[in-house]
């Protein structure tokens, strides 16, 4: 049994016209059971940045409480939103202090610059960053996400259409991974707004 | 640190209300070399007197306008050896900052954290507040910006201000020739008139330091051949 699939994940962002998506499986299992059907691993840092977390559900959660208290500091100080990037180095530099005891989670980055383009990454469990142009994945099904995504993305679609291939690239890959699915959800976000979907597919 | 009878704060209240030794660190640095900065439209300049011991000090190994990070310099009036020792921390937190966040120190909280520091000084058992005032100078996603920070910890965003010796008419002299939209040349040429009018003796590129931080973001000092030619077309 492997720590980082014992509770069991899938996460996609991926990268639009002026916009981004990013989108997760729903379910939280111990190892086969099923625990819940609700669990959330997207979440909102500020309006344009997203933070999604896969591995071990508690570090998922410690993990976002701690960015959640990194940056309500930063707002304070700077008096501004972090910008992605930032967010990003932070995020690696957080992790990889605990590089001989780690977090067993795998974040991917989300976000808009100022000046409207999306912005992607994600980085490994003790920090390594890998920029992206066009989408990046995580979790126990990341290898099924990783082939639905390379063949089914296009470069600068709408928010609509993105939603709709972000989507299918998401539930066709937890479909073959019997640890991750029970639903999903995606954010899609813009400059002036976001649509958040929830996803039914095989709930199993 | 001291033994245990007499390690008590140096700095505590006295019954009017005032940290003494607070007051009497602004006295040190009232004695200092004057040092001045001006926030042009497009720029900073920051300005001191250099006046050394003796002339048979190598004046160019004294260096008293000193670089924290490629966009932010400081100048300081007070006591050298304590100046450095705050450069010294100022660049480690900048560069702190910098591998957190991939991103250059805004100059406002590099301030804020330097100015933290000397706070530090001023409410612990057996350690003196800093005897120098600090002007800091930089341009950043703000643009350009001049901080004053004091022995005391409080700090102040100037469009232009002395500090030192001469302080009184360097700030009225400032005062009456500032102008919002004024350019780095122009503020050039006004941080060396200020200057120069409590100067004793012959001002040169020698005996006085200029820094200088424009819209390329690489704050430098000017080199003394260069000073004498901003004195020269002051003339």
């Amino acid at each position: 049994m492997s720590i980082t699939s014992y509770n069991g994940s899938a996460l996609i962002a991926m990268v639009g016209k002026n916009c981004f998506a990013i989108a997760s499986d729903r379910r939280l299992g111990v190892q086969f059971q099923t625990i819940a059907t609700d669990f959330q691993r997207i979440f909102e840092i500020h309006e344009t940045l997203y933070v999604g977390l896969s591995g071990l559900a508690t570090d998922v959660q410690t993990m976002y409480q701690r960015l959640k208290f990194r940056h309500k500091l930063y707002n304070l100080r700077e008096e501004r939103n972090m910008r992605p990037e930032t967010f990003a180095s932070l995020v690696s530099a957080m992790l990889y202090e605990k590089r001989f005891g780690p977090y067993f989670c795998e974040p991917i980055i989300a976000g808009l610059n100022e000046d409207g383009t999306p912005f992607i990454c994600t980085t490994d469990l003790i920090g390594a960053k890998q920029l992206s142009k066009d989408f990046v994945v995580s979790g126990t099904a990341s290898e099924s996400l990783y082939g639905a995504c390379e063949s089914m993305y296009k470069p600068n679609l709408e928010p609509e259409e993105l939603f709709e291939t972000i989507s299918q690239a998401l539930l066709s890959s937890v479909d073959r991974d019997c640890i991750s699915g029970w639903g999903g959800i995606v954010h899609v976000v813009s400059a002036d707004q976001v649509i958040t979907r929830t996803l039914k597919g095989r709930m199993d | 640190m001291g033994d245990s009878q007499y390690s008590f704060s140096l700095t505590t209240f006295s019954p009017s209300g005032k940290l003494v030794q607070i007051e009497y660190a602004l006295t040190a640095v009232g004695a200092g070399q004057t040092s001045l900065g001006i926030k042009a439209s497009n720029g900073v300049v920051i300005a001191t007197e250099k006046k050394l011991p003796s002339i048979l000090v190598d004046e160019n190994s004294v260096h008293k306008i000193q670089l924290i990070t490629p966009n932010i310099g400081v100048a300081y009036s007070g006591m050298g050896p304590d100046s450095r020792v705050l450069v010294r921390k100022s660049r480690k937190q900048a560069q702190q900052y910098k591998r957190l966040y991939h991103e250059p120190i805004p100059l406002s909280q590099l301030v804020r954290e330097t100015a933290a520091v000397m706070q530090e000084f001023t409410q612990s058992g057996g350690v003196r507040p800093f005897g120098v005032s600090l002007l800091m100078a930089g341009f950043d996603d703000n643009g350009p910006q001049l901080y004053q920070v004091d022995p005391s910890g409080s700090y102040f965003s100037w469009k232009a201000s002395a500090i030192g010796k001469n302080v009184s008419n360097a700030k009225t002299f400032l005062e009456k020739r500032y102008t919002d939209d004024m350019e780095l040349e122009d503020a050039i040429h006004t941080a060396i008139l200020t200057l120069k009018e409590g100067f004793e003796g012959q001002i040169s590129g020698k005996n006085i330091e200029i820094g200088i931080v424009d819209a390329s973001r690489k704050f430098r000092v000017l080199t003394p051949a260069e000073v004498d030619d901003y004195l020269a077309e002051v003339e």
